[in-house]
């Protein structure tokens, strides 16, 4: 087969239709990957128009421009829409685009995931924005403080768009993170061990793990606060036993670790384009690796520098104090490895290059000034003034906005194919570069003067009006150059002359595209045997276009894309991937209107996209799979590996597992929610505890180890036994597991006082509650198992079902005892 | 000739640093000494940024050069280096926190301050009958007060910001913080915390009374 007809071939095979019906069904990463930056952009263009008017109302001193209300939800929206609707998605989407193509693969693991995540950014985002033309955009600031959001105090619906509409959009977070996590520990070239990986690659593996432990945290809180608001369950209500504080804690023990993940992807971006604008290697790589795994740990241990003046003992606040300081190790032994880098090689001034620069100067700038809010005493007088605001959008801007505008030019050819208009960026870059300082440099000022961050005005005598004024129109400056960059990739897409590939002489196997990169990426897929594949052999895209790779061959319409083992990188198995459907855009849909039932108060009409969507995803699971075994295929010539349904340690295992560990994080949260309040909160003990329930929790508790066990024999009878006997195995766990529930309810029911009446009564209904979903969910796993058995999908090789069930009987069971153990402990006691 | 430059310029920055709720303006001694770590950290940053931007600079001049090693980048500048000075500045601010907290003492003013939508409540005990303000604290010059910091319905946080630091108010929970002003004088105060539609104007001032003002004071009488 020749290079044109395999091209053809493998279009049909990955490519999306076109029109609507494309759009809407297309699971490509490179197409989710494109809309991901996009959508992102856009929402960074509409957030950069709340600043703008943040910023005019601010100009002067006692301007009548918009009153408090409006400012209120001005500034809520524009931290909102920046944190949780461009910065994350942004890096999603420039992940989701370009990490198959680095590691020499054609698609993520879990292409419909993608889909089913970007449907939800798109929906949430629209839930929020649209909120704001309606005039009921959140207002409580973007770290949402309890009272302040609760009924009482936020009777309207404001704090519910908040509340739904981010928990809405955490759904692609957490979906990209397990989706980037096992793509990058299994779906790689073959060859490419660990330590050969892009150090882009790196970064995005420790961010993706972050959010997978750091999202479950706020995803909690605003489940909690949203059943406190809607049901009166008083979680963070100080005069029935709550605290104002666990909304803190939990949020911030997100919002923490979120700066890293919002930095890290934008790091590795100058890991990867710094070197080869310095024509030269990173130096150091393994003790960036090792830096950035200690950065992803100890960032997990500050969240407290958030809340210096809550009033937490001043021993405590010297422990994390500490933390934060130490946490500019690892950022400094990054910053001199790339400075180093640049020593070593013959850096060039171009476009890439000059952002890099402006990069360094803000970044460092912000970090310094991080150390300095992480000195207890003095945030004490710089908290919640605009030195923060300084600081963070220094940090933000600087360690995020820059890196990625460098990136922006440096991957431009890729997604365009074409070269840029000369002199338009850098016109841009100078416009941005010097409109933000202006604008942000003088605020550190303005917030030592003593300026209160989130006032929407002051007085003449205060001092601050010249530096406001400045401020202003710094940004008015720095939002002219955006405009420019904006224009300026706008005539790169449309006018300019095309590229040469790999422009840059990069050494990293997304330049062995052809650019613009096709629908599968690779014609056949490379053997690593180098971190930079490319310049290693710079002919490396034409050998692989002619086939003289991995899966060279297009068979049977599959998409197949090849799996390796996690460390070595030795062959795994080929992974057959899902081709375009319109489920993810469906059921994202039906998840969305599920919340805005939710929003609207119909709970009741809730139940109907929630069995919606569990039908849907019965559906999902249903459609792939064989009914018999496809046995080894060859993947070179001469050589042959199985696919992954018939080989253990498939993507869909490792997914599970990731998705668990988030799972196990919520639960966690939960666990420390209930501890936090059993010592902190104020009116505890509560009047009334537990009644009894021993012998009904014991019973569940039974039926939690049987469902379980039953279930891990049902997938052990699939292997070798009868199919019956595996039928009845798994027909036995779905029995325990009703039997679960139904305990569960029944103790809370009968012994538990009403969750309305003290958080502690919530707390446990809400573990409870957490049980009972976990067996619900342990208990359609065994009857898919069941069904599956039935028709004949599982047998002896093919194992990745009855793998996952097991998994979730597992986690369900444990959880389930943890929680008795809990809820149960003081009617043991008493 | 350069001397008046300097004293000129001098003389601006430290006027320019004045304001009703300027931290760096100082009038009590937590604030002083947090306004000295600031200029110390200043100093310490300005030297960082300098050295940085210099390394940065020296990579693009071309001139043939010894380059050193991952050891000098890594080891010194990344791991050695920033490590000594965070060591120093914990320790400093550590040491400085621990003077700045409330500890017993004979002298010291004990205030209740409880913060509300949109305004302050204030009470303490006085010559004969507990005292109650509205957005006015009065506390003695010279002496260390303590402020037992509450709030009825939404947390907001109290901010003198010429005499100390700030403390939140959060309903449920009661926060003590130490304030005391060196001399007598009127100090600007304000909620720090976003406390909703009125939070730019929650506002309160501090009198800080000499011994016979504070005298008049506490029997209840204007001074
Ligand atoms: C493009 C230029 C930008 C300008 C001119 C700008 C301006 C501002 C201003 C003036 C505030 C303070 C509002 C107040 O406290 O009253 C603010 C808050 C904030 N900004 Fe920006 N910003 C910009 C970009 C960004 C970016 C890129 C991010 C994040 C990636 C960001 C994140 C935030 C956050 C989280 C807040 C806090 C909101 C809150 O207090 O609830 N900003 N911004
Ligand atoms: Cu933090
Ligand atoms: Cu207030």
């Amino acid at each position: 087969m020749n290079a044109l007809n395999r091209h053809r071939a493998l279009t049909a095979i990955w490519g999306s239709p076109r029109g609507w019906r494309g759009t809407a069904a297309s699971v490509n990463h490179s197409d989710i990957g494109r809309r991901f930056i996009i959508a992102a952009f856009a929402f960074f263009a509409i957030g950069g128009v709340l600043a703008m008017l943040i910023r005019a109302q601010l100009a002067t001193p006692g301007s009548a421009f918009v009153g408090s209300e409006i400012y209120n939800q001005l500034f809520t929206m524009h931290g909102s829409i920046m944190m949780f609707l461009f910065a994350i998605p942004m890096f999603e989407g420039l992940a989701l685009y370009l990490l198959p193509k680095m590691l020499g693969s054609r698609d993520m693991a879990f292409p419909r995931l993608s889909a089913y995540g970007w449907w939800c950014y798109l929906f949430g985002g629209t839930i929020l924005i649209g909120s704001l033309a309606f005039g009921v955009a959140p207002d409580s600031g973007w770290f949402m403080y309890t009272p302040l959001s609760s009924k009482t105090y936020t009777p309207g619906i404001n704090a519910d768009v908040w509340l739904l509409g981010v928990t809405f959009v955490e759904i692609s977070a957490i979906a990209a993170a397990i989706e980037i996590t096992v793509s990058i520990l299994k779906v790689r070239a073959p060859g490419m061990r660990l330590d050969r990986m892009p150090l882009l690659a790196w970064y995005l593996l420790i961010t993706a793990l972050m959010m997978i432990a750091a999202f479950p945290p706020l995803i909690l809180g605003s489940i909690l606060l949203e059943v406190e608001r809607a049901f009166g369950w008083p979680f963070f209500d100080p005069d029935r036993g709550g605290s104002p504080l666990l909304w803190q804690h939990l949020f911030w023990l997100f919002g923490h670790p979120e700066v890293y993940i919002i930095f890290l992807p934008a790091a590795g971006v100058v890991s990867t384009v710094l070197p080869v604008m310095a024509r030269t290697r990173i130096l150091g790589y393994g003790w960036i690796v090792a830096a950035l795994l200690a950065l992803a740990f100890l960032s997990f241990g500050l969240w407290v520098h958030h809340m210096f003046t809550t009033g937490i003992p001043h021993m405590a606040l010297g422990f994390f104090s500490a933390a934060s300081a130490l946490v500019a190790v690892p950022t400094a032994l990054q910053i001199f490895a790339w400075i180093g880098t640049l020593w070593n090689g013959r850096p060039e001034l171009k476009l890439p290059m000059l952002y890099l620069l402006g990069f360094f100067l803000i970044f460092v700038l912000g970090g310094l000034t991080g150390v300095m809010l992480a000195m207890v005493p003095f945030d004490w007088q710089a908290h919640d003034t605009h030195f923060v605001v300084a600081h963070l959008h220094y940090v933000l801007v600087g360690g995020f906005i820059f890196p990625m505008l460098a990136g922006a030019y440096y991957w431009l050819p890729h997604f365009t194919g074409r070269a840029r208009v000369p002199k338009l960026g850098e016109a841009a870059f100078w416009l941005i570069f010097v409109g933000f300082n202006v604008t942000f440099f003088l605020m550190h000022l303005t917030g030592l003067l003593g300026m209160p961050r989130r006032i929407y005005t002051y007085s003449e005598e205060m001092g601050w009006t010249w530096l406001n004024l400045l401020s202003s129109v710094g940004s008015f400056v720095m939002a002219f150059g955006f405009a420019m960059f904006a224009i300026d990739v706008a005539l790169q897409i449309f006018l300019s002359r095309r590229s040469r590939r790999n422009p840059w002489g990069s050494g990293t196997l997304e330049w062995a595209t052809p650019i613009p990169a096709s629908a599968y990426n690779f014609a056949s897929q490379p053997r690593v045997e180098d971190r930079d594949p490319l310049a290693a052999d710079p002919d490396l895209g034409l050998r692989l276009a002619r086939g003289e790779g991995y899966l060279a061959e297009a068979r049977h319409g599959r998409r197949e894309t090849m799996a390796v083992d996690i460390t070595t990188g030795a062959v795994d198995h080929v992974v057959v991937l899902p081709g375009n459907t319109s489920l993810p855009i469906i059921t994202a849909a039906l998840t969305g209107s599920f919340f805005l039932c939710l929003l609207f108060g119909f709970y009741w009409l809730a139940l109907a996209p929630v069995a919606g969507v569990i039908a849907l995803g019965w559906r999902w699971a249903w459609v792939l799979g064989w009914r018999e075994d496809l046995g080894p295929v060859s993947i070179r010539p001469g050589e042959t590996a199985p696919t992954h349904r018939e080989a253990p340690g498939a993507p869909g295992w490792w997914g599970s597992v990731f998705l668990l560990v988030s799972d196990a994080a919520l639960l966690g949260s939960l666990l420390f929610g209930y501890a936090f309040l059993w010592v902190v909160a104020p009116n505890w003990p509560p009047p009334e505890l537990i009644g009894g329930g021993i012998p009904v929790g014991l019973m569940a508790g039974l039926a939690a180890l049987a469902g379980a066990a039953l279930t891990r024999r049902a997938a052990s009878a699939s292997k070798a036994g009868p199919a019956s006997s595996a039928s009845r195995a798994a027909a036995g766990a779905i029995g325990a597991q009703a039997v679960v529930i139904a305990g569960l309810m029944f103790v809370g029911i009968t012994e538990l006082p009403p969750p309305g009446s003290h958080a502690y009564a919530a707390i446990c209904w809400a573990l409870l509650t957490y049980a009972a979903l976990h067996a619900l969910l342990a208990l359609l796993c065994a009857a898919f198992l069941r069904a599956r058995i039935g028709s004949g999908h599982v047998s002896g090789s093919r194992r990745l079902e009855a793998s996952v069930a097991q998994l979730f009987g597992d986690y369900a069971g444990a959880a389930t005892l943890i929680v008795l153990l809990c809820v149960l402990a003081p009617a043991v006691m008493s | 000739m350069l001397h008046r430059l300097c004293a000129t310029i001098t003389a601006l920055a430290l006027g320019g640093c004045s304001g009703p709720l300027s931290t760096l303006d100082t009038a009590g001694p937590a604030a002083a000494s947090i306004a000295t770590l600031w200029w110390a950290m200043l100093a310490g940053s300005a030297v960082l940024t300098l050295l940085v931007t210099a390394l940065l600079a020296m990579a693009f001049i071309r001139r043939p050069r010894k380059v050193p090693g991952t050891s000098l980048w890594i080891g010194w500048l990344g791991v050695a280096m920033p490590s000594a000075i965070l060591m120093l500045l914990l320790g400093f601010a550590l040491g400085l926190g621990e003077q700045t907290i409330a500890r017993p003492s004979t002298k010291t003013v004990t205030v209740e301050a409880t913060a509300h939508q949109w305004y302050w409540h204030f009470r303490q005990p006085g010559a004969t009958s507990a005292i109650e303000t509205q957005n006015v604290l009065h506390i003695p010059a010279g002496r260390p007060v303590d402020v037992r910091i509450s709030a009825s319905d939404v947390i907001h946080s109290f901010w003198v910001p010429r005499l100390a630091g700030k403390m939140d108010a959060i309903p449920g929970h009661v926060n003590v913080l130490r304030i005391e002003a060196s001399r007598p004088g009127e100090f600007e105060g304000q909620c720090a915390e976003f406390c909703g539609l009125d939070h730019t104007n929650h506002r309160f001032r501090v009198i800080a009374h000499d011994e016979a003002g504070w005298a008049t004071f506490q029997l209840g009488e204007r001074p």
